[in-house]
């Protein structure tokens, strides 16, 4: 497996080998099924449109619906717009969703298609919308591309249209799975806060099974609640790279302060979730959660001596790595090699990724390889230089696993190899105790396969 | 129920009057008293419509050049084309030496902005040299993805630097995703690259083995072509190459020496078929390794078009020593499949591969399609002299090959090939339409919207299609099976693949999952305690209602 990746690290520059990211256009085409009864659109060959559906699929085992403005040569040549027109004409025509959102892929980028003065010339019927968000995949990653998205909801829908705030929360999830946006969710409710989430894909891609299909199911953000985000007193954006970049926009547009916390995965950074919502809306915390807190430490300190100062490679989201390399650091463990494929200077202000990584280690007294725009081709040569005991990431990392024998922790996107996940929170304390048992278990699970007959231990 | 053309004009009536022009002419009922049934293949995807068609990237590189084992398969572009597909496709292939197996090593150049704007050759060169330092693969493939050809990137060029710089086989494909109306213009641009620049190029000059044969089509998908290898070795045949599945440039290079080549998916690889036939003078034989009846009969025309009547004697020990070990396992499940109903819609072969091997566990296919193939794949190469070339196909040139001088031999007497030809499906193919049983439907390149209304009306046991489609009629409670990549399991194909399908299929329609989506309550409702406690006349009637 993988027997071609030498151990000695020779520096290049011609690209990604494994890449640890993906294209913009499929994290907008997520972000866009986060919007109740909204019909995404690929602008450009259908190929891109065919891949993201495909690999959206795989992850959620979910249909996912999209639709492509299916470029030809000629369209290639003259630009895209009279493909757009007939898009629009035809899903408004056989689908009816009250929303279209397009978004561009690197064919129309590099055409240089205009697309809100196709939207404009096209014929859209009384009451629906055509939403859009540039998403040129030579830039950034998946994760820039959700963030375009949420930004191209805040830019079309939200309205500020009262003088005084409501006393309600918009909250950005950034690029997580429903069951996490769920329990985020869940959480600003168990607290008593009117929120409005936006994009939310509960309800949309971990749909129940009721005998029936709806092409738009009952889960998604409201139109109406977000366009009601433009009175809301305060927006909080969970994730710098997914979701900040929208958040400052409608505080832009719309005057709601913006606040950006870590994506809330393990204790602290939903501490901080918590305590934000709190001291913002003044609210006490309840006992229900102060509950859910006390059994998540119960369980670490339970379980500690299974997994403390166990070495981990992480990699994935930058979002999702930054709140994963915190928690694993409260659990006792050492991050030695953390790497993401989205580069870290896409967005405004210059990239936080590295430099927030190594504070966190540094704080922890430790020392760790860390990088954005990184390949899996790099993260397997660290390490076979310097060995972990886990390795935690999406499913591409399951052929590092096999090649250096290492126990292996799906979380991020995409897994394609096994279910359920999408539909199980890693956030908040529950998502952190579910995080605990998958770790330990896994290491238990290694611990067992390789003990000898005399020290299998039926008592761990 | 039977449908009738009303019931498909009401279906379309939904549709735009141009959409609807347009997707009349895709769809057939058939009608065995017609003499050949037309039908629309190959053209535009109409835009906004949910299909399930991918670009020529997927076609060429995805499908055609990813499976060869011991070459690094570059793509050109920004990151997403080539990470989509990345080991998506299940194409399994086994290295003899491990260092030379890049299946799981996606390499991508990663175009950045700049790249965009300065043109992208510099990073592919530097990409080139890295794999072959790094990697050190016995040969490359360049594909570009859809900006590369707009920005003006000569990627031949950089391939024929790159070749002569280092001395290894680099081919470059210019399979842009916007090029021709689907995957197939990319299996055509693969075609063209293949047979140009590496087939021929080994100095094998005589066959290996007295019965050396390529498999043409064969993607080793869930290993189906090692089962059909394990029944051809067995026989006494020698495969040379299988294009291109656990293919490697090591052995392509010398497919000119087979005697005959086989086809088993006909869309994807006709043109090398074709070529090989012209260039060699090998004859093409398709072949259906799918279904019991099916395989049986293509080992049968393979021992006809070598006449051996040792070979003919050894076929026919094989299938009986086969069925034997297959019939008594597949009872069980035919017992559950026999008198259901199933769609079957599949890229460009197995929409009808899968009908036989359908029919043999007693489903009869009430629908079926290909998402893009040509109209000879459905009406059969007759029809091949009457098809005109449009705009989009004619940006895919044809390559033109002319007899190998030093190689080219008939392989068999010409008479003998026009008697063969009465008999066995020589350098022929007659399609789907021809096989399927009247008042069936055919719909080329079905759409989300038209397999919805189609599952309404016609009510099938079983949805055959890909993964995009697949959780769809499964919402309804309709059983599905992905015929792209076998849902994870297989191989599908030869003896012993068609008792993992049986299983596979009888298991979608056993799992007691599907008695669980009613509630109980939705079946029972709260009638007594609701009467008792309400005493208005209304409320027990709306109740009880
Ligand atoms: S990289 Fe570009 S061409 Fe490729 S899938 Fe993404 S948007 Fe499409
Ligand atoms: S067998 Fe079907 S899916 Fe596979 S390459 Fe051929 S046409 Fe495509």
């Amino acid at each position: 497996m993988l027997d071609c990746t030498p151990k000695e690290i020779i520096k290049r520059s011609g690209g990604m080998i494994n890449p640890a990211k993906t294209c913009q256009p499929i994290g907008a085409m997520y972000a866009a099924l986060g919007i109740h009864n909204c019909l995404p659109h690929s602008h450009g060959s259908q190929g891109c449109c065919a891949y993201h559906r495909s690999h959206l699929t795989r992850h959620f085992r979910e249909p996912v619906m999209a639709t492509s403005s299916s470029f030809t040569e000629g369209a290639s040549v003259f630009g895209g717009g009279g493909n757009l027109k007939t898009a629009i004409k035809n899903v408004f025509s056989i689908y009816n969703p009250d929303v279209m959102a397009v978004h561009t892929t690197c064919l129309s980028e590099t055409i240089g298609d205009d697309l809100p003065s196709i939207i404009k010339g096209a014929e859209v019927p009384e009451g629906k919308l055509v939403i859009h968000a540039s998403t040129p995949s030579y830039q950034g990653s998946h994760i820039t591309g959700f963030s375009n998205m949420v930004k191209g909801m805040v830019t079309y829908l939200a309205k500020a249209t009262r003088d005084e705030k409501k006393e309600q929360v918009n909250i950005i999830p950034g690029f997580v799975n429903p069951g996490d946006m769920r329990e985020i969710k869940r959480l600003g409710g168990e607290l008593g806060v009117r929120s409005i989430i936006f994009p939310d894909t509960s309800g949309v891609l971990d749909s129940p099974m009721i005998g029936k299909f709806n092409m738009f199911p009952a889960g998604g953000a409201k139109v109406e609640d977000i366009r009601d985000s433009g009175n809301s007193k305060l927006t909080i954006a969970l994730g710098y790279y997914a979701s900040s970049d929208s958040a400052h926009l409608l505080e832009r547009n719309c005057q709601v302060p913006a606040i950006t916390l870590k994506t809330p995965i393990g204790i602290k950074a939903t501490d901080d979730f918590l305590m934000t919502l709190r001291s913002k809306f003044v609210q006490e915390i309840p006992n229900q959660l102060e509950e859910e807190r006390g059994q998540l430490v119960d369980v670490i300190t339970d379980n500690h001596h299974h997994f403390y100062g166990k070495k981990v490679a992480l990699f994935g989201d930058p979002d999702i790595l930054t709140g994963l390399t915190e928690f694993i650091l409260s659990l006792g463990m050492q991050p030695v090699h953390v790497l993401t494929g989205t580069p870290a200077g896409t967005l405004t202000g210059s990239g936080i990724f590295e430099k927030e990584i190594k504070e966190m280690l540094a704080a922890a007294g430790h020392e760790g390889r860390v990088k954005a725009a990184g390949d899996l081709f790099e993260l397997h040569q660290w390490i076979k230089n310097e060995p972990v005991d886990l390795l935690m990431g999406n499913t591409y990392g399951k052929y590092i696993a096999r090649a250096e024998d290492l126990p292996f922790v799906r979380v991020g996107f995409p897994i394609l190899d096994r279910g359920v996940h999408s539909y199980l929170p890693i956030v908040g304390y529950r998502g952190a105790m579910r995080l605990v048992e998958m770790i330990s278990d896994t290491l238990l699970d290694r611990q067992d396969r390789d003990a000898a007959d005399e020290d299998l231990e039926l008592v761990m | 129920m039977a449908i009738n053309e009303k019931m498909i004009e009401e279906i379309l009536n939904k549709y735009p009057a141009k959409v609807k022009r347009n997707r009349k002419k895709h769809i057939v009922i058939r009608d065995s008293a017609q003499e050949n049934q037309e039908i629309e293949a190959n053209t535009r995807t109409i835009p906004g419509v949910v299909t399930n068609r991918g670009c020529a990237f997927a076609g060429c590189k995805g499908v055609v050049l990813g499976p060869l084992k011991d070459m690094v398969h570059i793509v050109h572009g920004p990151v997403g084309c080539g990470y989509y597909s990345w080991l998506t496709r299940r194409n399994k292939a086994r290295a003899e030496d491990p260092e030379k197996n890049f299946l799981a090593y996606c390499v991508s150049t990663d175009m950045q902005e700049s790249d965009i704007v300065f043109g992208g050759e510099k990073k592919l060169t530097r990409m080139i040299d890295e794999v072959v330092e790094i990697l050190k693969p016995n040969a490359i493939t360049i594909s570009a993805t859809c900006p590369v050809g707009l920005i003006g990137d000569d990627i031949q060029a950089v391939a024929r630097a790159a070749r002569a710089k280092h001395g290894v086989n680099i081919t470059a494909y210019s399979c842009e995703g916007y090029k021709g109306v689907s995957q197939s213009a990319g299996h055509h641009i693969a075609n063209n690259g293949l047979m140009e620049k590496i087939i021929g190029e080994g100095d094998l000059e005589e066959p290996p083995s007295k019965y050396t044969i390529n498999i043409l089509g064969e993607y080793n998908i869930g290993g189906d072509s090692w089962e059909v290898e394990r029944v051809l070795n067995d026989i006494g045949y020698e495969v040379q190459v299988v294009m291109t599945g656990n293919g490697s440039y090591e052995k392509l290079k010398n497919a000119h020496v087979a005697q005959l080549n086989l086809v088993q998916c006909h869309r994807s690889i006709n043109y090398i078929a074709d070529m090989l036939e012209t260039k060699y003078g090998t004859p093409w034989l398709k072949v259906n390794f799918i279904g019991i009846r099916a395989t049986i009969e293509s080992l049968r025309n393979m021992a006809l078009y070598f006449g051996d009547e040792a070979l003919i004697k050894r076929t026919e020990e094989v299938i009986e020593r086969e069925l034997a070990e297959i019939e008594p396992q597949l009872e069980p499940y035919k017992k559950i499949c026999s008198g259901k109903t199933a769609f079957c819609f599949v890229g460009g072969s197995r929409g009808h591969h899968y009908q036989g091997l359908y029919e043999e566990l007693g489903i009869t296919t009430v629908l079926a399609g290909y998402e893009f193939a040509h109209r000879d794949d459905y009406e059969g190469r007759d029809v091949l002299p009457n098809l005109k070339t449009d705009a989009d196909s004619k940006n895919i040139p044809d390559l033109h090959v002319t007899p190998d001088e030093g190689r080219y031999r008939l392989k068999i007497p010409v008479e003998r090939m026009e008697e063969l030809k009465k008999i066995i499906p020589l350098n022929d193919y007659k399609g789907m339409i021809n096989e399927m049983v009247d008042g069936s439907i055919v719909v080329d390149d079905l759409n989300h919207y038209e397999t919805d209304e189609f599952i309404k009306v016609l009510k099938p046991d079983l949805f055959s299609s890909g993964i995009k489609d697949k959780y769809i009629p499964q919402k309804m409670g309709v059983p599905t099976k992905q015929l792209h990549n076998y849902d994870y399991s297989g191989p599908y194909a030869g003896f012993r693949g068609a008792i993992n399908f049986a299983r596979d299929v009888a298991m979608g329609f056993s799992t007691p999952t599907w008695n669980f989506i009613v509630p109980p309550w939705k079946h029972n409702p709260l009638l007594e305690g609701s009467i008792e406690q309400c005493s208005d006349d209304t409320c027990v009637k709306e109740v009880g209602a």
